[in-house]
C-alpha cells in the first residue's frame, strides 16, 4: 500500500516535470546539463569528503601518500586528540603536536553561547516585530525605519566601540560578553518576522481584543503559534550564523572557558608547527565544529533552502 | 472616545514590547556608531582617554601607502570573487531550472555556505598546501609545476577569492534560482514554439527577466565581499608581503595589533562611506527595482 502510494506520487511528480516548460526537452542537452550538475556536486562535496578522509588518517603515515583517496592507516586518533581524550605520548606517536586542545570544551562553549543569543534575540525580536506589524501607535513606521538603518552599518564599524564597551564592562573572556551585542535584537530578525506578522489576519486579533484578551496574551497565544514555522526557521538561521562567526568571539573570548569552536580552530592552526603541521588533527577539529551544522541541514534542510529561496524573491 | 482609548493603550503596549529590542538598538548599534565616528577624530590606544585631534587620522590615511594598497587588493578580491561567483551561480541556477527538480541538488550545493568561513579556509588551505595538499600532489603527478596557492604573492588573493566562491556559489545560485522560478512559464512556451535554442532562451528570455533579482544579489554580494576577513585571518594573515591585507584586515591590525583605535575607527568610517557609495551606485546602474516584465 505504502509502496503504491509512493509510486503514484512519483508518477504525479514526473508528469508535472514534463509539463513544466522551463525544463529542457532535447535528450542531448539534458545529458550535458545533468553532467554539468554532477560536476558541480562533485566539486562541492570533494573538499568536505577530504576533511573526513584526513580526520581519520594517521598524520605520520599520511605524508607518504598524499594522493591516497582513502583514509591513510584509518584511526580515531585525531578525533581523540582534539577532544582531549588521548595522552601526549599517543598524540605524538600519530604525528600530533602534543599541544593540549579541547574541542569538547569549545563545543560546550559554542552551544551555550549560540543558544543564549538565539533564544533571547528571537524572543525580543518577535516582540518588537509584533509592535511594528500589528499594534497601532503613532510614529510606528518612522521608528521601524530607524531600526532598519542599522542593517546598513558594516559590522567592523560598530565592532570597535562594542569591544571597548564589553571590555569596560569587565566582560572580556565571558560567554555573556560574546552574546551581549546580538542577544537583544538584530535588524534582520525584526525585519524577517515583521514580514510574516503582517500576514496575520487582523480580524482574529480584533475579535480577541473585543473578547477582553490583553495584547501580551494575543501575542503569546495567537501570533506566535501562527508564525511558529517562521520563528523556528529564523532561529536556525541565526544559530548557524553565530556558530560560524569568528572575529567577534575571537576578540572577546580567549580563555578555555570562553573560546568558541571557530576560535579554537584558528588558534590550533596558528600553533601547529609550520614545518610539520598536524593536518589530521586540524581536520578532525574542523569536522567536530561542522558536524552540528551537518545535522541541522539533515533535519531542517528543506526549511533552510526554502527560506533562502524566498529571501531572493521578496 | 473608545477608539482613542484603545490607541492609547496600544501605544503603551508597543513601548513595553519594544523595550528589549530598543536597549539592543541604542546600546549596541546607535551608540557605538556615534562613538565610532567620534573616535575617528581622536588619538586613542585604550589605555589613556581619547585625545581629540581633528582630521589628523584622515590626513594620515590619505598618505598611508598601506591603506591604498589594502584598498587595491580589496578591489581585486571583490572583482574576482563577485565576478566569478555571479557568473558561475547564474549558470548553475539555469542548470537547476532546466534540468532538475530535485531538492537534493539544492541541499548539497547549500552545504558550503552553512560551514564556517574558518573551516572552509582551513580545508582549502590543506587541499592547496604546497608540500602535501592533494591539488599540488596531483599537479606533481601529472608533471606540472606545483603552485604556491597561498604562498605566492601574485596568486594568494586569487586563491582566497576562489575559496569564497566555492563557499558562496550555492547560496548565490539559490537566490538566482528563486528569481528564475518567478519568471512566468508561458514565456518559455513561446520561446519553444519559436524554436529558440538553449543559448537564445537564456539571452533573450531568462537574463532580461532576471535583472531585478540579479541586481539585489550583486548589491548584497559586493557589500559582503568588501568585508572579507575570516579567510585571510586563518590563512595568509595579510601576506605574503601585503598581497592579501584587505581593508577589514588592516582595520583589525591597526586596532588590535597596534592599539591605534582612533586610526582604525577612521578607516572604518571610510569603509562605510565606500560601501554606501557602492550600494547607491549599483542601485542606480542596475535600476534594481524595475523589471523588464512590467515595461
Amino acid at each position: 500500500m505504502a509502496i503504491l502510494a509512493l509510486k503514484t506520487t512519483r508518477r504525479a511528480r514526473s508528469t508535472s516535470l514534463e509539463s513544466d516548460p522551463a525544463l529542457a526537452k532535447s535528450k542531448v542537452s539534458i545529458f550535458f546539463g545533468r553532467l554539468a550538475l554532477l560536476i558541480v556536486i562533485l566539486i562541492t562535496l570533494f573538499p568536505i569528503y577530504w576533511m573526513f578522509r584526513t580526520a581519520f588518517s594517521n598524520n605520520r603515515a599520511m605524508f607518504g601518500e598524499p594522493l591516497n583517496l582513502l583514509p591513510v592507516d584509518f584511526t580515531f586518533g585525531p578525533l581523540r586528540r582534539v577532544l582531549g581524550l588521548s595522552t601526549t605520548a599517543e598524540a605524538l606517536a600519530e604525528g600530533g603536536s602534543g599541544a593540549s586542545i579541547n574541542f569538547a570544551q569549545y563545543m560546550l562553549n559554542s552551544i551555550m553561547t549560540c543558544t543564549l543569543i538565539t533564544v533571547l534575540q528571537v524572543t525580543f525580536s518577535a516582540m518588537a516585530a509584533y509592535a511594528f506589524a500589528l499594534l497601532n501607535w503613532r510614529g510606528r513606521d518612522k521608528v521601524f525605519s530607524v531600526f532598519l538603518i542599522a542593517l546598513m552599518v558594516p559590522g567592523i564599524f560598530t565592532l570597535l566601540p562594542n569591544f571597548i564597551l564589553v571590555k569596560d564592562a569587565g566582560l572580556l573572556n565571558t560567554i555573556v560578553g560574546i552574546a551581549l551585542p546580538s542577544m537583544f535584537m538584530t535588524p534582520f530578525a525584526i525585519f524577517f518576522l515583521r514580514q510574516f506578522f503582517l500576514g496575520v489576519n487582523r480580524s482574529i486579533i480584533e475579535a480577541a481584543v473585543i473578547d477582553g484578551a490583553n495584547l501580551w496574551r494575543i501575542f503569546r497565544t495567537i501570533v506566535v503559534p501562527l508564525a511558529w514555522p517562521q520563528i523556528i526557521t529564523l532561529a536556525i538561521l541565526q544559530f548557524i550564523q553565530y556558530w560560524n562567526d569568528y572575529l567577534w568571539p575571537f576578540l572577546i573570548g580567549q580563555t578555555e572557558q570562553s573560546k568558541l569552536l571557530t576560535v579554537g580552530l584558528g588558534i590550533f592552526k596558528s600553533q601547529t608547527p609550520q614545518g610539520n603541521p598536524d593536518w589530521a588533527g586540524l581536520m578532525a577539529g574542523a569536522l567536530v565544529s561542522a558536524v552540528p551544522i551537518f545535522i541541522l541541514l539533515l533535519v531542517f534542510g528543506r526549511r533552510i533552502v526554502g527560506s533562502i529561496q524566498s529571501s531572493g524573491v521578496k | 472616545m473608545a477608539v482613542t482609548a484603545r490607541k492609547g493603550s496600544q501605544f503603551r503596549a508597543a513601548v513595553l514590547f519594544l523595550i528589549p529590542a530598543s536597549i539592543g538598538f541604542v546600546v549596541f548599534f546607535a551608540w557605538p556608531a556615534v562613538r565610532g565616528l567620534f573616535l575617528s577624530f581622536t588619538d586613542y590606544n585604550l589605555l589613556r582617554p581619547p585625545v581629540f585631534v581633528g582630521f589628523e587620522n584622515y590626513i594620515k590615511i590619505w598618505s598611508d601607502p598601506v591603506f591604498w594598497n589594502s584598498l587595491r587588493v580589496t578591489l581585486e578580491y571583490v572583482v574576482i570573487n563577485v565576478g566569478v561567483q555571479t557568473a558561475a551561480a547564474l549558470v548553475l541556477a539555469v542548470l537547476m531550472q532546466r534540468f532538475t527538480r530535485t531538492m537534493v541538488v539544492r541541499g548539497v550545493i547549500m552545504l558550503p555556505y552553512l560551514i564556517a568561513n574558518v573551516i572552509v579556509a582551513l580545508v582549502w588551505y590543506w587541499l592547496a598546501d604546497y608540500n602535501l595538499g592533494i591539488i599540488n600532489a596531483a599537479l606533481d603527478f601529472f608533471g606540472i609545476h606545483k603552485i604556491g596557492f597561498f604562498g605566492n604573492q601574485n596568486i594568494a588573493m586569487v586563491t582566497i577569492a576562489m575559496v569564497n566562491v566555492w563557499r558562496h556559489l550555492g547560496y548565490t545560485s539559490l537566490l538566482l534560482f528563486a528569481g528564475l522560478q518567478a519568471i512566468p512559464r508561458d514565456v518559455y512556451e513561446a520561446a519553444e514554439v519559436d524554436g529558440a535554442g538553449e543559448w537564445r532562451v537564456f539571452r533573450s528570455v531568462t537574463l532580461p527577466l532576471l535583472r531585478p533579482v540579479l541586481a539585489f544579489v550583486l548589491v548584497v554580494t559586493v557589500v559582503g565581499s568588501f568585508q572579507v576577513f575570516d579567510t585571510i585571518a586563518v590563512t595568509t594573515k595579510g601576506g605574503p608581503v601585503d598581497a592579501t591585507r584587505a581593508i577589514n584586515y588592516y582595520i583589525y591590525q591597526r586596532a588590535f595589533e597596534r592599539l591605534d583605535f582612533g586610526y582604525a575607527s577612521a578607516l572604518a568610517v571610510i569603509l562605510m562611506i565606500i560601501l554606501a557609495g557602492v550600494a547607491l551606485l549599483q542601485n542606480k546602474l542596475l535600476r534594481a527595482n524595475e523589471s523588464d516584465l512590467e515595461r
